[in-house]
């Protein structure tokens, strides 16, 4: 064993695969750093998925706080999160604008046709570059940008109601009462 | 009365498998010939007990027994008997029992079919085997009951999941568990060998042909479980990369980097600690995605939490499994040294840019596959990586492996001797090339670079194929099954990459909204929407289309699409409607009524995806020609730990 220690390597490898499978057991997601926290949010400007003609981006909502939602029908955990979109939508406290992310046009519209649409309109990045700009690197993720256009939380994962009303509902309203 | 009988088959049946572990560990160490004998013996009785308790939970299925919390789960009376047996392994319970059952039939089958094996090492591959067979049945029966009953009972079952009632499904569960269990056998083979510090390499000719035959039985699962996606899931797709298809295509990666790595330490003695490892791996990884995959933690972490008994019992078996496998390795392995050389251009050499490859594109899914696990545990958050990263990895690895693939298969143990097949090579390269490009020029009329390369590298590699048979046949040779094996497998390859580059290349889909006597067009095809009507079935009603296409006036047929709902509730579920060509298949699913008269309806156009299938099943056939290669059969008990090469060994 000690004359050849690259032969432990497998059995290394695995006892950190393992240690990663104990810590999954425990699972309370914290807070996430995100570069862009507190800076200006990166200005996009893209095809809307329902209607190729049209631009939609990111001074839709100057003035307002909003909502970006990465989203892609090959994605487990945004289904999941799909009704709670749509139950913030309901609420109609903010509006929601999706980008809809290395996907195929026909597959997120038919989504949408038959799950429910929770977006005000949804930007078409087929080749993830508006994604690169805002450091998406999975999807879902969600962006809460306020009024003065900084983005003020980012979560990723899918977002339940729990998540909503403890890390985004509280930066809603100061966000709103500034304008 | 009958689930308390299959129950205590169950605990019979695991105090067996001690004994057969025991005796066969304990025995081997020893020198215990009666000890080695009692471990068969226990063997054949853990295999005659799990049997016994499979059939009682299955005639629980046939006799509607709703007391049975799985039978009630999984059922209702509704559901024809033949998924009623297939139900068994419709769920987390009975498909660990079905588990339980291939790894029994498979050692059982070792033990028998391995009587030239010398008896110490026979016992200790009974002896391991019995040790995973004791972890699957004490995670039954202390996690996972099939037996469990419900009291009071059910009057009525909550029925099979409507995506499983269907035949292709029905069947590849068991084809894909005899694989994923058969790479036990060749793990047992490799930890017997690391116990014994072997210095020889029998045990690679003993491994091959039960290798090759798990490696079938994977190739044919995975490929049923693509093709039932393919037409079942009303998306028209054939490969998604989510985890549980990457929990199997993972293992079969690694027995195929196994089976190509055992062949160059069978003939040249070379790659020893290597093969070890991989028929290691190939293993862990079978394990891996099982559990993982059934217990849910790469879908959703939280799955695994909610059941921690179930999650610790995983964790602890595959620590001591896999663990214990890879200290043995790091153990005994630097005694292994291969000191054979070759050449550049031998056919080692590509044989080793094969398995660094494959390794290559392993790893890399691996990482995909477990990076949202990954994130979690650092609180990063859960994420889903999707097939745009899986294909980039998996594309990029595969080209040079066809090229090379090409070459390999023709060059020679340890000197190459490539340059009498250079003139052919050459002219086989030119000449692919071109038929690539009239291929995607002329016939789809779009030169795309991807798919032009895709097209030649296919036809590169199924030409290189031929070649073989083609000139032993003129030398009046004749063909060894190990090379017609090789021949079948690396065609079917070709054939399956032919397949692959057409559909991904050349696809049409779409999604159109027809009343009934409306039409959409797709490469040249329409599509006219001609009747709805209601339908019933066993257990469901729905909806069937009629949808006649089309070509340039004249019919070319009609489709049924339908939309099901069963009874039990649920999602409606979709059975596309396919029109099966040589050169394209024709898909139309119904998707959703949209109101006055109108549905949407998914259209496709799928070139050459039928080869994709085909392809497969070539690859698992040429497996199973290898596998029954009379050179298998009569093995030698013992043969010098030399790497030289005897005079047949040019195959």
């Amino acid at each position: 064993m000690m004359r050849a220690p690259r032969f432990l390597v497998p059995a290394a490898a695995f006892a950190v695969l393992v240690g990663f499978l104990i810590i999954g057991l425990q699972k309370d997601p914290g807070e996430i750093p995100s570069p862009l926290l507190g800076k200006s949010a990166p200005d996009f400007a893209l095809e809307s998925l329902a209607d190729p003609a049209r631009k939609v981006g990111s001074t839709d909502f100057t003035g307002q706080p909003w909502l970006l939602n990465v989203w892609a029908t090959w994605c487990g955990g945004c289904r999941q999160e799909h009704e709670t979109l749509l139950a913030i939508t309901r609420e109609g406290s903010i509006p929601m604008l999706g980008l809809n992310w290395r996907d195929d046009r026909a597959l997120a519209l038919q989504w949408l046709s038959q799950l429910g649409n929770p977006y005000e309109s949804v930007a078409f990045d087929p080749e993830g570059e508006v994604a690169i700009d805002w450091g998406v690197y999975g999807a879902p993720e969600t962006f809460l940008i306020g009024a003065d256009g900084k983005v003020l939380h980012k979560q990723i994962g899918p977002l339940t109601p729990e998540i909503w009303r403890r890390d985004f509902l509280p930066l809603i309203t100061p966000a709103r009462g500034e304008t | 009365m009958i689930p308390e009988i299959g129950h205590f088959a169950l605990v019979l049946a695991l105090l067996l498998a001690i004994a057969q572990a025991v005796f066969g560990l304990g025995g081997a160490a020893r020198g215990q010939g009666a000890w080695m004998q009692a471990a068969r013996s226990a063997l054949a009785g853990q295999f005659v007990f799990v049997a016994i308790a499979f059939g009682a939970l299955a005639l629980a299925f046939i006799e509607r027994d709703f007391s049975v919390l799985y039978v009630a789960t999984n059922s209702n009376s509704e559901l024809p008997i033949f998924y009623r047996i297939a139900a068994v392994w419709g769920a987390h319970e009975g498909s660990l029992l079905l588990w339980a059952l291939c790894l029994a039939a498979w050692s059982l089958a070792v033990s028998a079919l391995s009587t030239s094996l010398q008896a110490p090492f026979r016992s200790r591959v009974v002896g391991i085997l019995g040790l995973i067979s004791i972890g699957f049945l004490l995670f039954m029966l202390t996690t996972s009951n099939p037996f469990e009953r419900l009291v009071p009972a059910a009057i009525e079952g909550r029925d099979l999941n409507p995506l499983l009632q269907d035949f292709a499904l029905t069947i590849h569960p068991p084809i894909l568990y005899l694989g994923y269990v058969g790479f036990a056998v060749a793990f047992a083979f490799a930890c017997a060998t690391l116990l014994e510090g072997r210095l020889d390499v029998t045990w690679a000719r003993w491994t091959r042909p039960w290798t090759l035959a798990a490696w079938l039985f994977l190739t044919v699962g995975i490929a049923l479980g693509s093709w039932w996606a393919y037409y079942e899931l009303g998306w028209g797709g054939w490969w998604f990369w989510d985890p549980v298809e990457n929990a199997s295509f993972m293992p079969w990666l690694a027995g195929t980097a196994l089976i190509h790595s055992l062949a160059v330490t069978e003939k040249r003695g070379l790659f020893k600690s290597w093969t070890l490892l991989l028929a290691v791996t190939a293993f862990s990884l079978s394990l891996l995605g099982t559990f993982l995959v059934r217990s849910g933690v790469l879908v959703s972490v939280h799955a695994f939490a909610t059941d921690p008994a179930r999650g610790l019992f995983i964790l602890g078996f595959l620590t001591v499994v896999i663990g214990g496998a890879l200290l043995l390795y790091a153990w005994r392995a630097p005694l292994m040294k291969s000191t054979a050389g070759f050449e550049p251009t031998a056919r080692e050499s590509f044989l080793l840019f094969n398995n660094a490859l494959l390794i290559a594109a392993l790893a890399l899914i691996l990482l995909g596959t477990l990076y949202p696990l990954f994130m979690d545990a650092l609180e990063l958050g859960k994420i889903s990586v999707g097939p745009p990263y899986f294909e980039l990895v998996f594309l990029v690895p595969m080209l040079p492996l066809l090229a090379l693939l090409g070459v390999g298969m023709h060059a020679t143990w340890k000197r190459g001797h490539l340059q009498p097949m250079r003139n052919r090579l050459l002219g086989l390269a030119l000449a692919v090339a071109v038929a690539a490009l009239v291929i995607t020029g002329v016939v789809y009329g779009d030169i795309r670079p991807l798919a032009t390369l895709g097209f030649a590298l296919a036809l590169w590699v199924m030409g290189s194929s031929l070649m073989i048979p083609i000139a032993r046949w003129r030398a009046r040779q004749a063909i060894p099954g190990a090379v017609l094996g090789m021949v079948v497998a690396h065609f079917g390859f070709g054939l399956a990459t032919l397949g692959i580059t057409g559909v991904q290349s050349f696809k049409v889909e779409k999604d159109v909204a027809l009343a009934v006597g409306e039409a959409a067009t797709i490469a040249g095809y329409d599509f006219r929407l001609m009747e709805l009507r209601d339908m019933r079935g066993p257990n469901f009603a729905g909806v069937e289309g009629t949808v006649v296409v089309s070509s340039e006036g004249e019919v070319i047929t009609t489709l049924h699409p339908q939309k099901r709902l069963y009874n039990s509730g649920g999602n409606p579920m979709t059975e596309a409607g396919i029109e099966v060509g040589a050169g394209r298949d024709l898909f139309a699913a119904l998707g959703e009524d949209l109101g006055q008269g109108r549905w949407s309806l998914r259209i496709q156009y799928k070139p050459l995806i039928r080869y994709i299938w085909l392809g497969a099943l070539l690859i698992a056939l040429g497996g199973g020609i290898a596998a029954l290669d009379r050179r298998y059969r009569r093995v030698v008990a013992a043969q010098p730990a030399t790497g030289a090469v005897a005079p047949e060994a040019s195959r």
